[in-house]
């Protein structure tokens, strides 16, 4: 049996503005077994990005975690004091960004800004940190370390900076990285050496990762479970290959239908038609009910549970439950489907 | 870096000319006759003739400008009508007393000015902050001539504290001797400065808050203290050091008025002096050399901005 | 929200997207209530420089050596002067002097720096690099001091002041101006109106001057705050309004002598120009914030 180095529950995190109240996220819940890697999904606003700064705690000073736990090796985070938060972050977790360019301190060498974790949760002396941030450096491919340590952040390209991010991020041995879209920002050659030095590093360090990003070819590639998002809610959760082979919840499908493949013939990609509802203004059954081919009443005026079904994957949907007398066609791949599930009345054919 | 000073030394020589035209030109832009207002309106033909001769007025005016910046390079920027000393003799002791006064009305801006806007941008949108920001709004507003007789009356006339006398007991070079002496006069000039700077330093640390970079150090787990002060107020300070050499030149210009009000043998009182008398070499010595101190500084700040922003090297 | 938009399509008129702008920034600059006070104020002191000298009952100027240096009273409001002129006349009747100085003097500096920053900004090249080392010189005469070489050249009086503080003015708004009109001139559809044929003049006025106005009304805002310290700085040493003149500074310089005896002469006339500064300070802050909306939280 596995342990979860991560268990978040029904998180739900607020913003609150001039113009009221914004629940950025609004039921999050996902396990993350230890060594592995999480995918979370989703398209930009759906909430990725803030439930990773939840699980830190570095939410903007406007925002707030209003209910739900974050586990961590079984304790909950929330209600930790910041005295305590600050000994977990850059140590046990910690974080890697978007945006290399603007996320390193332009004032500070590359050598102090690696340094300063280590002297903060190692209690390393400044020397004896500098040496192992060259070792670090080392670490993440960037050439002679000795004499990058000693750069400021504008020497660097695009690509080294993020890899400093990851030497920062890893100083203190971390159990979790979460990395928070870290290719977006980068060009196509560099992104893929950057997720392949991710991969590296998780096997030969044995930490557990979430990779938060909207793109679900690098989820294909990396990760080993992966959570859906939409609309500040996790829509599906489940390992990789249930999610690619029998994805259950529509949304998923859509995502899954827009995607271009190589490994078989497409008379067409499938767009999901509508866009996503604005924060401010949600619909009150389930989220993605306007966009939905197999909408009921029942979708649009209720919003499912995220529940579990019988091999124990996730899934925020009606179709999925007893109380559905919905018919759905989707096609999948232009192949035949047929959803499991309690109560199955859906059936996925072309 | 050399390479940027030079450009920026460069760059210097048109203001420097430009400024040296504009100066010359004072006595010129004069409506009427020169030499007849500075000899009075009593003043026989004969002096007035004098004083045109003595002047080189008569000269054609490119000549004229010739002699004077070539004179003035040599360090000779004429006499004075009235005391008939050289200019460069009547600014000598006058000077240092107005560039102290200037430097130590920095120091109070930067020291008040900096304190006042950190704090502020920390506790932005609490009490602190808005009381801050009200009273560097007050500052900003006050006019620095009625702030430093208001001053005298509570300090001096009132409490008793310093007897106005001690102000006109200047040593040679100026100054009173005390601190206390020195510190309403300095209140008076900085001020303003410091409500200026504390209004910037807020609002660059309220932007340099927001940075990606401030969120990376937050994410290290490194507490608020060496957040704010060690990665935030190192970014923010970078844009300020621009307003502190653009305060010290409007002291060395608000000098004027505050010498005037607590009767300071400086520069600015000289030209005050000198504006009423119709001494215009004077007038022209002291604007030059004020103007002149303003220049070498910003030059300074300029390069000091440069190299503490290393950002802007890649460009 | 989508009830509005209905409204707006189906509507008599339908509104252009510049009168909707300027309805998002009435509402900004509304909510901005220290702007709202600072307007408020702005608003009654130019009310009270018309209306103000009809109402008072006294003479700013006449001379009554019986009634000088009274302390304030019912009489009195803000006391008596040396020569027994009622302050609180002379304060209102100065008001329009001090407007006056405010408005015009930024009103000609603006303008000629706006024509010079767009000219330098626009054309760019040699007239360009003419305009802003002009522009550097006027700048190294720090603070007061250029004002006060112009003053003393021209001669004191308040027209003089006018026009120091007009020059005085001038780089602050061809600064700001250009480096607008640069951005500006950069977007493409400049290139496009231009490729049409249009000439630079309909250009600058069409469509540059529109999209630089809100920096050049911030600036105006907070440069009449400054215009009127440096004028009243100006009259305070003597260089400005020259007595009778109800003048605040010149007002502040003559009670300078009865500080002692007399702490009123000096601390109302000090207090209205501390006011009026800050009214426009003010006001200027809640401009630039609701003009700017990267400002805007």
């Amino acid at each position: 049996m596995e342990t979860n180095v991560l268990e978040v529950h029904n998180l739900r995190t607020s913003f609150y503005t001039d113009d009221g109240e914004v629940k950025a996220v609004d039921g999050v819940s996902f396990t993350l077994p230890k060594g592995k890697t999480l995918g979370i999904v989703g398209e930009s606003g759906s909430g990725k990005s803030i439930t990773a700064l939840s699980i830190l705690q570095l939410l903007a000073s406007n925002g707030k975690i209003i209910d739900g736990e974050i586990r961590f090796k079984g304790e909950n985070l929330i209600g930790y004091s910041d005295r305590k938060m600050r000994d977990i972050r850059g140590n046990a977790i910690s974080m890697i960004f978007q945006e290399p360019m603007t996320s390193l301190n332009p004032v500070f060498t590359i050598g102090q800004q690696i340094s300063e974790s280590l002297i903060k949760h190692q209690k390393l002396s400044k020397r004896d940190a500098l040496l192992k941030s060259v070792d670090l450096l080392k670490l993440v491919g960037i050439p002679s370390p000795e004499a990058r340590v000693r750069n400021y952040p504008y020497e660097l390209s695009g690509g080294m900076r993020q890899r400093v991010m990851i030497a920062m991020a890893l100083a203190c041995d971390p159990e979790i990285l979460i990395a928070d879209e870290p290719t977006t920002a980068l060009d196509v050659t560099i992104q893929a050496q950057i997720l392949q030095l991710i991969k590296e590093l998780q096997h030969r360090l044995g930490m557990s990762v979430v990779f938060i990003t909207h793109d679900l070819g690098v989820v294909a590639e990396t990760c080993d479970y992966v959570a859906v998002m939409y609309a500040g809610q996790v829509v599906e959760y489940s390992d990789v290959f249930t999610i690619f082979k029998e994805p259950k919840h529509p949304y998923t499908i859509g995502l899954l239908n827009s995607l271009p493949r190589h490994d078989m013939e497409q008379d067409k990609l499938e767009p999901i038609r509508g866009n996503v509802p604005n924060v401010r203004d949600m619909p009150i059954g389930c989220r993605f009910s306007p966009r939905c081919p197999a909408a009921t009443d029942l979708c649009r005026a209720e919003l499912p549970e995220l529940s579990k079904d019988d091999k124990g994957n996730d899934v925020r949907c009606w179709i999925y439950s007893d109380n559905w007398d919905g018919e759905m066609e989707v096609n999948v791949y232009g192949e035949k489907r047929i959803a499991q599930g309690r109560g199955v009345k859906a059936v996925f054919s072309d | 870096m050399a390479k940027y000073i030079v450009r920026r030394l460069l760059q210097t020589i048109p203001v420097l000319i430009g400024v040296s035209i504009l100066v010359f030109s004072l006595m010129h832009l004069i409506p009427g006759d020169a030499a007849q207002i500075m000899a009075g309106e009593a003043a026989s033909e004969e002096s007035v003739e004098q004083i045109r001769e003595k002047l080189g007025l008569n000269k054609p005016k490119p000549v004229q400008y010739f002699n004077y910046v070539s004179n003035a390079i040599q360090g000779d920027l004429g006499n004075s009508i009235r005391s008939g000393r050289p200019v460069v003799d009547e600014i000598k002791g006058r000077f240092w007393v107005t560039a102290e006064l200037a430097v130590y009305a920095t120091i109070l801006a930067v020291f008040l000015g900096l304190i006042a806007g950190i704090i502020s941008a920390v506790r932005h949108y609490t009490w602190s902050d808005v009381s801050i920001m009200v009273v560097a709004l007050f500052g900003l507003s006050m006019p620095n001539f009625w702030l430093g007789l208001l001053l005298i009356q509570w300090f001096a006339v009132g409490v008793d504290f310093l007897p106005i006398p001690d102000f006109l007991m200047m040593r040679p070079s100026g100054w009173g001797d005390s601190w206390r002496q020195i510190l309403l006069p300095v209140i008076t000039l900085g001020t303003s400065g410091a409500a200026i700077i504390a209004r910037m330093t807020r609002a660059s640390m309220l932007e340099v808050i927001d940075q990606d970079y401030i969120r990376t150090a937050r994410a290290k787990g490194l507490s608020e203290k060496i957040v704010i002060y060690r990665h935030a107020l190192k970014n923010a300070l970078i844009p300020v050091v621009t307003v502190v050499g653009l305060e010290f030149g409007a002291f060395l210009g608000g000098a004027v008025i505050t010498e005037t009000i607590f009767a300071i043998n400086g520069m600015g009182r000289l030209t005050i002096a000198a504006i009423t008398e119709r001494d215009f070499p004077v007038v022209q010595g002291t604007v030059l050399v004020i103007s002149l101190l303003f220049v070498f500084v910003n030059m300074l700040v300029d390069i000091s901005y440069r190299m503490l922003n290393k950002r802007i090297d890649l460009s | 929200m989508a009830g509005k938009t209905v409204e707006v399509i189906n509507g008599p008129k339908r509104s252009s997207p510049r009168i909707e702008a300027y309805k998002a920034f009435w509402k900004r600059l509304s909510k901005n209530k220290a702007a709202v006070v600072g307007g408020f104020f702005i608003l009654l002191f130019i009310v009270v420089s018309i209306v103000g000298p009809f109402l008072t009952t006294k003479d700013p100027t006449e001379v009554m050596v019986l009634n000088k240096l009274q302390p304030p009273s019912a009489e009195f409001w803000f006391g008596t002067d040396n020569f027994g002129r009622d302050i609180f006349t002379r304060i209102i009747h100065g008001m329009s002097l001090t407007l006056k100085v405010g408005f015009l003097s930024v009103a000609i500096g603006g303008s000629i720096g706006v024509i010079f920053g767009i000219v330098s900004g626009y054309y760019g090249g040699k007239i360009d690099t003419i305009i802003m080392r002009v522009m550097d010189v006027l700048l190294a005469f720090p603070g007061i001091l250029l004002a006060l070489a112009i003053v003393s050249v021209l001669g004191g009086s308040l027209q003089n002041v006018i026009i120091a503080v007009a020059v005085f003015s001038v780089p602050a708004f061809a600064r700001i101006v250009r480096s607008s009109t640069l951005s500006v001139r950069q977007l493409e559809y400049i290139d496009a109106v231009k490729a049409l044929g249009a000439s630079d003049f309909r250009i600058i006025f069409k469509h540059i001057l529109p999209n630089v106005v809100s920096p050049i009304i911030v600036q105006a805002t907070l440069r009449i705050a400054t215009a009127v310290l440096t004028a009243s700085g100006l009259s305070f040493l003597g260089l400005g309004a020259q007595p009778p003149e109800p003048e605040w500074g010149a007002m502040l310089n003559d009670g300078r002598t009865y500080m002692k005896t007399a702490p009123h002469l000096m601390l109302f006339p000090g207090m209205m120009i501390a006011i009026v500064v800050l009214a426009f300070n003010i006001f200027g802050d809640g401009l630039r914030d609701a003009l700017d909306p990267k400002m805007k939280k």
